[in-house]
């Protein structure tokens, strides 16, 4: 044995709790609790750290030539094989670029904000559940502290657009603070239905739930992972809801003062916000490490993390094909579209719940019950709702595509050249 | 005694430890001139596009943001009550959730009025 102190099955890598178990009961050995708590700490910040180090060169490459590729062109390929090496290019020159501070700005909050920012994004992978065992803190109420340390990100985005002294980051900041409130009430509102159903707040609960059950939440709850999905992706600013760095507008927004390694920090912090959520969704919409019976064959983790590379690549897809939508619009459908939805949901699925256990249903009867209701209920209220409002429709004053001559501006309006 | 909460505060030390030895290492290298770290006052002028910055940014703005901050803190609160209703939703039976749904209920009146009056119009 190469490794004598460590007892038991450290070296099944399906479920890598195990190595973790052995070598806290090896610390254990040394008799000193204080120890072995912050050993047992460490081992859960290395492998966060091993998660997430090599993700973050990984993402910025993959978004690059993902990009690359919607936009009709080759991204990143000369450093490195497949550009692979261009990632650590990036993080090398951002330390050698000029670090300026704005002389008429608030300094300290100016210093503050970027190295704020990381705090909630890093903090909520504490919840994550990896594996069946893997969470690193499996805390019983792990759905709000997602939710809540998330939603701190709008107070150090607004503390950046404050001390820039800039009128475009002070812009950028307030339709931050306005979208991401905006889009919070949806995500914490369907999220109430996730724990209505399961009964339990903790994310591995929510993971061992379906599990048990052999469902995935989306089935039975499409529209709340509609809903949860476009909310969840609109707080993270990126294309499609990126009013807040719109670079047409008002120059980057919060971070036009920003540069060099600070600069940088702030995409860094943007990149793990956006795979805490895909991990988010994965988990609770998606079965986190569950995967009818193929967990047995294939690790947990990597079905876990496939799935979350998987949502991840949908952010990069709807970056790459939706236009930028206007500060209005974006209001407009967080409050008047996703809130109704989501409140709607919470409805439903507190009926269907109460129904199914004062009853006592079985769930093989009753699950799928349920799932074909909530879908064809899905369909037929996004659907007629969208009508309503006319989102399948162009209004006047939109532009038009029209795919055989390119771009054309709608009604001819006035000032235009060559326009009535 | 610290449980799970103690070791979830780990990651959050190591989220201000990561980013801030990031920004160490920017300015070590300043020190150090392997970066350039020249200030001079136009440089370090208030960027507006390259034109001369015009005016402070104690700009006025839409008072909007407030009504909808309002709306926000009402409809947070209420999940806020909402969330240990779910997780007890079992043991509460058909009164909880009338009574879950009353309170939803009112909101969704407050709501409604809100829409009707224009509050989530953006422009008028």
């Amino acid at each position: 044995m190469p490794f004598p102190f460590l007892k038991g099955a450290w070296y099944n890598i399906s479920d890598l709790s195990n190595l973790s178990r052995a070598l806290l009961g090896w610390v254990d050995g040394w008799g000193n609790d204080t120890v072995a708590y912050i050993a047992a700490g460490l081992i859960g910040v290395l492998a966060t750290m091993a998660f997430l180090v090599p993700s973050q060169l990984g993402v910025v490459w993959i978004e690059r030539r993902v990009i690359g590729r919607f936009q009709i062109r080759r991204g990143p390929n000369r450093v490195g094989p497949y550009g692979l090496l261009q990632p650590i290019a990036d993080a090398l020159k951002v330390m050698l670029k000029e670090a300026l501070t704005p002389p008429a700005g608030d300094k300290w909050v100016f210093w503050a904000a970027p190295i704020l920012m990381f705090i909630p994004a890093i903090g909520v992978y504490a919840v994550i559940p990896w594996g069946k065992n893997m969470a690193m803190a499996d805390l019983n109420i792990g759905l709000l502290y997602f939710v809540a340390l998330s939603s701190l990100t709008t107070i150090f985005v607004f503390m950046a657009g404050w001390s820039s002294n800039n009128k475009y980051s002070l812009f950028g900041a307030m339709r931050v603070v306005a979208m991401m409130i905006s889009y919070e009430v949806p995500v914490v509102v369907t999220l109430l239905g996730v724990s209505l159903f399961t009964g339990s707040l903790s994310l591995s609960g929510i993971v061992q739930w379906q599990a048990d059950y052999h469902v995935w939440l989306v089935l039975l709850q499409p529209m709340a992972f509609i809903v949860y999905y476009i909310a969840s992706t609109a707080e993270l600013n990126r294309t499609p809801a990126d009013i807040a760095e719109a670079e047409s507008e008002i120059v980057a927004g919060y971070h036009t003062e920003y540069s060099g390694m600070k600069f940088s920090l702030f995409y860094a912090a943007e990149y793990t916000n956006a795979l805490a959520i895909s991990a988010l969704v994965a988990a609770v919409y998606f079965g986190g490490w569950y995967m009818w019976g193929l967990e047995q064959w294939v690790p947990g983790w990597l079905i876990f993390i496939g799935k979350l590379y998987f949502f991840f690549l949908v952010l990069i897809w709807l970056r790459g094909t939706l236009p930028r939508l206007r500060v209005d619009q974006l209001m407009a459908f967080a409050w008047k579209f996703l809130l109704p939805l989501s409140l709607v949901n919470v409805f439903v699925v507190g009926l269907e719940v109460l129904l199914w256990h004062e009853n006592g249903w079985s769930a093989g009867v009753t699950l799928p019950a349920f799932a074909v209701v909530n879908l064809a209920l899905t369909v037929a209220l996004v659907y007629t709702y969208a009508r309503a409002f006319g989102y399948d429709r162009p209004r006047a004053g939109d532009i038009v595509l029209r795919s055989e001559i390119g771009f054309v501006p709608g009604p001819a309006t006035e000032g235009l050249p060559g326009g009535t | 005694m610290l449980g799970e909460y103690g070791h979830a505060s780990f990651l959050l030390i190591v989220g201000l430890v990561f980013p801030a030895g990031a920004i160490f290492t920017s300015w070590l290298f300043g020190r150090l001139h392997l970066r350039p770290a020249i200030s001079n006052p136009v440089k370090s002028e208030t960027y507006e596009c390259g034109v001369e910055s015009e005016g402070t940014a104690w700009v006025q703005f839409n008072f909007r943001y407030y009504l909808f901050a309002l709306l926000f803190l009402v409809f947070d609160v209420e999940v806020l009550f909402l969330f240990p209703w779910a997780a007890a939703f079992d043991t509460l039976g058909v009164g909880g959730f009338v009574a879950a749904m009353i309170f939803i209920g009112i909101l969704v009146i407050g709501f409604a009025y809100d829409w009707k009056k224009g509050a989530l119009e953006w422009v008028k």
